[in-house]
């Protein structure tokens, strides 16, 4: 078919046309967009109030409003009209500028010079807002916090306004715009302000790599109260509530309803989440790569311990290279540049999947001790592979669902779209009452009664 | 362990990719699998996907291409012209001949056309196969309008695809009401609001009477049994299909509508079976209709024929009957035997939403309370606890009071079974 490869229209040549309060919407982004550009060529840094509100909160308004009502002129059901027909979506000429700049902007956040970023029209557009609220000057930090909790917020309406037929995903895509929102963004953002540790309650060790440091430890200690009460909490949160809230709900419970990766994913990358590789081949190198992560940190928070209680003896120089490579290669270049700058060539769970400790972790206790499992219902599979495409996390769904087998994989963060997209009503998301009952292989389609291999109801 | 057979299979879609899948799980034989559509086994349920960019032609491979070599089952992209009877043999288009020792024939169907006047022109198709696809792609480029003929799963399917391109679609169905062959008359008539809130020029009791041509012998409009005339440059004719079989002429396999086969699959000749689609049972079970084309009795049969060749004579048994389908936006699943019109001895409740979207209906035998089957619009049931309840004859008093178990619907779902009330 002619569809495949560049095309330069920015849309569908199928989608539907606009309407005047879509047309609005995109004027006022693009008119304020334009302002804010302007502005960061200096003008921005002599008067950050215009430019932030007319510009950075005008571009944002008009998206919104070409967002909400772009979806809420269709009506209730699965959207994913055109999705491989768009440059956009489908790897095409916009995927990848969008691509190229999401990773460019990544690469000057990590590794851009301080003089670069300081005083810097892009940060100072952001003073208003964050002396207002926080009383503190922005940093790229705090303008890399912002930017990021907005995405997901705006992307967040988006995803509800798409997914409305569905109640799990309406209450799932709350959730995570809550503890961006909150947990995020507005409690460190306080704590800072008033001269506390930054502390994200949503994050902890091992995706928080240095959470458990001793060097951080030992800056909690003597920060007080406070800081030893983060300590403990920290510690909970890894190796007490982890566990118990996986044994019952899955990772879900984290990946795709409190962890901020996981909702970018979920909100600004849902576009994407179609571009997963679903090959047997991506799976191998996934398994390797993942867990591979998990033993380099594991390892290395032990070495830091070690050579901690050895005052520096003998691994001294060793643990804190380690430090700086794993700083260097996972905690910026995998997650932050790769895992949301090749948002649209790689699919958007690239880091959740391939990368993250956390993820790893959570994945060994949910394959192994979980009550959480995809149900497929009976026989009513017609491998259509919707379920398939729309895995962010790659996993071939429909494998399963066409045997009648249920899903226990490690990496299902347990978003719940291929129960969502699925035309057949076949796949749903369950807590059982044990882990024990999990897997049941089913050769022969349910209700094929010649052949007598099926197991018991 | 039986001696190697060589297997030849006409047809790579889901009965003839079951069989192949499960003849190699059960033994060493040589399969060949021949097609003349596409290269490789694809979803043809998921054809309207394609169209609408919900996925690539590549998505809808449920195994990736090193399977069938892995597995070793030989892919054939040829035409079968002839099966020679006598010696065993199949002639392929390019003059080929191979020979079996088992042929399994799983060719699947092709579109109805009733002798339409125009009914051969450009721009006028059913929707079947891979090349309907392209050239409903070809041929809806930039088209002001399409009518589709057939009030059934496929004419609703071509409804929608043609709808996600923005192209008004006028819609002739000839019964009174969508589908109402099979569905009961609240079932179709929520079909019938839903399809005319998708904007659908919904025209019910209307039938075809034929497609006029303009100079260049493309479709420029239809006329209808009432005389009108819709202008429209693709006409979609969505009239049912039946077995394709017409390549099996002379070959001595006896065949009526489709091909005629026994409880075990098997045709007039012990080493050829017919599946899917194409298959014509000599004797259906009871409730059961001869030719049923649907996806899962082709996966059915295909495990069946499967056991079979393998040394393990079986009976194709499909046991508790269960389809379902997507109507836009609406799902449907229905398990068990719910007919358009209730049959003599059999009652039903039947519960609506007041959206009037989502629906239950629930068939029982008067005399014994027994459920018989269900009919779910916008819900979705679990289908083991709805085969185990119509298999163990339950009361509709003991299902009604225990709905709940059946409940499939995701988390934080409206739980449908307090709302609903018979």
């Amino acid at each position: 078919m002619s569809r495949e490869g560049f095309s330069i229209s920015l849309a569908s040549p199928y989608a539907p046309g606009m309407d005047g309060i879509q047309k609005f919407g995109i004027a006022l982004f693009v008119v304020a967009l334009l302002f804010t550009v302007i502005g960061l060529f200096g003008p921005a840094a002599n008067d950050p109030e215009l430019f932030f509100y007319l510009g950075f909160i005008g571009s944002v308004v008009g998206l919104s409003i070409y967002t909400v009502r772009t979806y809420l002129n269709r009506p209730a059901g699965v959207q994913n009209n055109h999705i491989f027909t768009s440059s956009l979506t489908n790897r095409g000429l916009w995927g990848w500028a969008l691509g190229i700049f999401l990773t460019g902007f990544y690469v000057a956040l990590y590794w851009g010079s301080d003089e670069m970023w300081n005083g810097s029209p892009l940060v100072l557009l952001f003073n208003p807002l964050s002396q207002g609220l926080f009383n503190h000057p922005p940093d790229r930090w705090f303008l890399y916090s912002f930017i990021y909790t907005v995405s997901i917020l705006i992307m967040g309406v988006r995803a509800i306004l798409k997914y409305r037929h569905s109640n799990y995903q309406i209450v799932r895509t709350c959730s995570i715009m809550f503890f961006q929102l909150g947990f995020a963004f507005l409690i460190p953002q306080f704590l800072k302000s008033m001269s506390q540790p930054e502390y994200y309650f949503s994050y902890f060790w091992p995706l928080d790599y240095a959470r458990l440091f001793p060097s951080t430890v030992d800056g909690m200690l003597s920060g007080g109260t406070i800081g030893i009460w983060m300590l403990i909490i920290s510690a909970i949160l890894t190796f007490i509530a982890t566990p118990i809230l996986t044994y019952f709900f899955g990772k879900r419970w984290y990946c795709s309803w409190v962890c901020g990766c996981g909702g970018l994913a979920n909100t600004a990358g849902d576009p994407f989440r179609q571009l997963s590789d679903k090959s047997i081949k991506a799976w191998k190198i996934e398994r390797w790569m993942i867990h591979s992560v998990l033993v380099f940190i594991t390892v290395l928070t032990i070495l830091l311990w070690v050579n901690s209680f050895l005052e520096g003896g003998i691994f001294g120089s060793i643990s804190h290279a380690l430090t700086k490579v794993y700083a260097f290669l996972i905690g910026q270049a995998f997650a932050g540049v790769v895992g949301v700058g090749f948002y649209p060539l790689l699919g958007t769970r690239v880091w959740c999947r391939f990368g993250c400790p956390m993820a790893a972790y959570l994945g060994l206790l949910q394959k192994y001790f979980s009550r959480f499992r995809i149900t497929t219902n009976g026989g009513q599979c017609i491998s259509c592979g919707n379920c398939s495409t729309y895995c962010e996390m790659g996993i071939d769904v429909q494998a399963y669902a066409q045997r009648g087998e249920n899903i226990v994989r490690a990496s299902c963060v347990g978003c719940g779209i291929c129960s969502t997209v699925c035309p057949r009503g076949v796949l749903n998301l369950e807590n059982g009452s044990t882990h024990t009952d999990r897997e049941n292989a089913n050769p022969i389609t349910f209700g094929n009664d010649g052949i007598g291999l099926r197991k018991g109801i | 362990m039986t001696a190697q057979k060589h297997i030849i299979i006409i047809g790579n879609g889901i009965a003839g990719i079951t069989a192949a899948r499960h003849i190699r799980k059960r033994s060493d034989h040589h399969i060949t699998v021949i097609s003349a559509e596409t290269d490789h086994f694809f979803s043809r349920t998921a054809l309207m996907y394609i169209y609408m960019g919900h996925m690539k032609y590549e998505h809808t491979k449920p195994y990736e291409d090193w399977f069938w070599d892995k597995n070793s089952i030989i892919l054939k992209r040829a035409y079968v012209s002839k099966v020679e009877t006598n010696s065993n043999s199949i002639l392929l288009d390019s003059g080929e001949r191979l020979t079996y020792d088992e042929l399994i024939i799983a060719t699947g169907s092709v579109s109805n056309k009733f002798g339409w006047t125009g009914q051969d022109l450009k721009g006028v198709q059913g929707l079947y196969n891979y090349q309907d696809l392209e050239s409903m792609e070809a041929d809806t480029k930039g088209i002001e309008r399409a009518v589709v003929v057939g009030g059934g799963l496929i004419g609703i399917e071509m409804v929608e695809m043609l709808l996600s391109r923005q192209i008004p679609v006028t819609f002739l169905v000839r019964e009174a009401s969508f589908w109402d062959n099979v569905l009961p008359k609240e079932e179709s008539e929520i079909i019938n609001r839903h399809i005319r809130s998708h904007h659908v020029d919904l025209r019910l009791k209307t039938d075809l009477k034929e497609i006029l041509s303009d100079e260049k012998g493309t479709a420029r409009a239809v006329l209808t049994g009432d005389g009108e005339e819709i202008a429209c440059q693709f006409v979609g004719l969505a009239v049912g299909v039946h077995p394709n079989i017409s390549f099996l002429k002379d070959s001595g396999i006896e065949t009526d509508k489709g091909i005629l086969v026994n409880e075990k699959l098997q045709t007039n000749f012990s080493n050829i079976y017919a599946l899917g689609d194409c298959a014509q049972l000599r004797q259906p079970r009871e409730a059961r209709r001869a030719i049923e084309a649907v996806w899962y009795t082709g996966k059915m049969m295909g495990e069946t024929v499967a056991a079979t060749i393998c040394g393990n004579q079986t009976d194709y048994n499909p046991g508790i009957w269960f389809n379902s389908a997507k109507f836009m936006d609406i799902e449907y699943q229905t398990y068990g035997y719910v007919s358009a019109q209730l049959k003599e001895g059999e009652e039903s409740l039947y519960w609506e939403s007041k959206d009037g979207v989502r629906s239950i209906r629930i068939v029982f035998q008067s005399a014994t309370k027994s459920v018989v089957g269900f009919n779910a619009f916008g819900i979705r049931l679990r289908h083991k606890v709805c085969e185990q309840w119509i298999k163990t004859g339950t009361s509709v008093d003991e299902v009604v009071s225990s709905l709940k178990k059946a409940n499939f619907n995701p988390e934080f779902f409206k739980k449908f079974e307090k709302e609903v009330i018979f």
